[in-house]
């Protein structure tokens, strides 16, 4: 296959992968990096380096949408931002001692964890009359969110739970080029108690800055081929983009356990790849 | 509708914050295009090989040399560049976002997003 035939290729893939991960909320580098290995045989290195430059495009063009509709909790975002850029840093350091074999069965766990996540049923919280927690209150972090009976307050509390959880989140997008956005939704949702769709919203907002920070330890190390991710970075991108047209009013609980499935599959081969070896 | 929770200025900073993302994407992607229709132009009938991994030239690995390849009419380094513009687009909103709270007078939140931006850069410059 000469490189004008492999792009297109690798394009159309990483428009399926940007697809369904923007419409099953698992994001697009969780498929992006097994197709690239498991289907394309490529170095699993520069799989992540691809994968991890395509969620800065998506989350970054989710983001923007969230933001201004106001789901957002700017504060929540930039607080955890510290969390999860110092995970990150320590993640994209172990990238370059890390042996590839183990990449594949840590990337294996990881996404048999965030399938299982994603593929619970979502509950909202209404924490309006909780009481007040004091950190959270001293650092302005309560807010609200447009629902449609008008804007919603909430109340945040755990947060240093959070901030420990988003570390986590932080250390495996560095360390698996991913945007870890079910650990994020995890800290937020679970942990401190956000609403779900402001979750969703933040960790989107956080997913670009935690990539960020590994984006040039990976550049450094020559994990980021023009080749492959120019197709890899504009494939995920327009897949989202479409998908994230088709999310507005679509059921999608049904697609998203569909697909958690699928991915149990993915997440063994990827393991069995990695603890047996050979390529 | 404004609540006693909301602030007028925090609206303002959402819409500006959206603007710059997806202004910073739509760049970086149409960079990565023209340097992707560069490369194919040039390399389209090359066998790409990415089973064995060598890691970039050096060339690719930093700014000075992504913006030579750049200049010399490389593919690979336009597309470098647009993927350098996309990794900046995060960094230049924590940036934003620190001159936003400084407006709103919220000296916590300035030094939340000075601390992230320094980090950052940081990691960006090795």
């Amino acid at each position: 296959m000469n490189t004008l035939a492999f792009s297109a290729t690798i394009a159309a893939a990483s428009f399926c992968a940007g697809f369904l991960g923007s419409l099953t909320g698992l994001g697009g580098g969780f498929i992006v990096t097994p197709v690239l290995t498991l289907v394309f045989g490529a170095d699993i290195r520069y799989a992540i380096g691809a994968s991890l430059i395509s969620i800065i495009a998506t989350s970054s063009g989710a983001a923007a949408a969230y933001v201004k509709e106001g789901f957002t909790n700017l504060r929540v975002g930039m607080l955890l931002e510290i969390a999860t850029v110092l995970g990150a840093l320590v993640g994209a350091s172990l990238v370059t001692v890390f042996p590839t074999r183990a990449l594949f069965v840590v990337f294996g766990l990881v996404l048999l964890g965030s399938a299982y996540l994603t593929s619970r049923p979502r509950a909202e919280h209404l924490t309006a009359d909780s009481p007040p927690n004091r950190l959270a209150t001293r650092l302005r972090l309560d807010s609200d969110y447009p629902t449609p009976g008008g804007r919603v307050r909430y109340r945040v509390r755990h947060l240093p739970g959070g901030f420990a959880l988003m570390w986590v989140a932080g250390v495996l997008s560095g360390l698996l080029g991913i945007g870890s956005g079910a650990v994020k939704v995890l800290a937020m949702d679970q942990v401190m108690y956000l609403p779900f769709k402001v979750s969703t919203a933040t960790s989107n907002f956080m997913i670009g800055v935690t990539a960020a920070a590994s984006a040039g330890i990976y550049l450094r190390h020559g994990y980021v081929d023009p080749g492959l991710a120019m197709p890899v970075m504009l494939g995920v991108l327009a897949g989202s983009v479409v998908g994230a047209r088709l999310l507005f009013g679509a059921r999608t609980e049904r697609l998203r356990q569909l697909f958690a499935v699928a991915l149990l599959a993915v997440a063994a081969e990827m393991i069995y790849k990695g603890v047996a070896g050979g390529g | 509708m404004r609540t006693p929770w909301r602030d007028v200025k925090d609206a303002d900073v959402q819409q500006a914050v959206g603007n710059l993302l997806r202004i910073g994407v739509a760049l970086a992607a149409a960079v990565v295009l023209a340097g992707g229709a560069i490369y194919l132009w040039r390399h389209g009938g090359a066998v790409p090989d990415y089973r064995v991994f060598r890691g970039e030239p050096p060339d690719l690995r930093g700014l000075a040399g992504i913006v030579r390849d750049t200049l010399s009419g490389g593919g690979r380094g336009l597309i470098q560049l647009g993927l350098l513009l996309l990794v900046a687009t995060p960094v230049a909103r924590v940036a934003f976002t620190a001159v936003a709270f400084a407006l709103e007078r919220d000296r916590t939140y300035v030094l939340v997003a000075l601390l992230v931006l320094a980090l950052l850069l940081k990691s960006l410059a090795g």
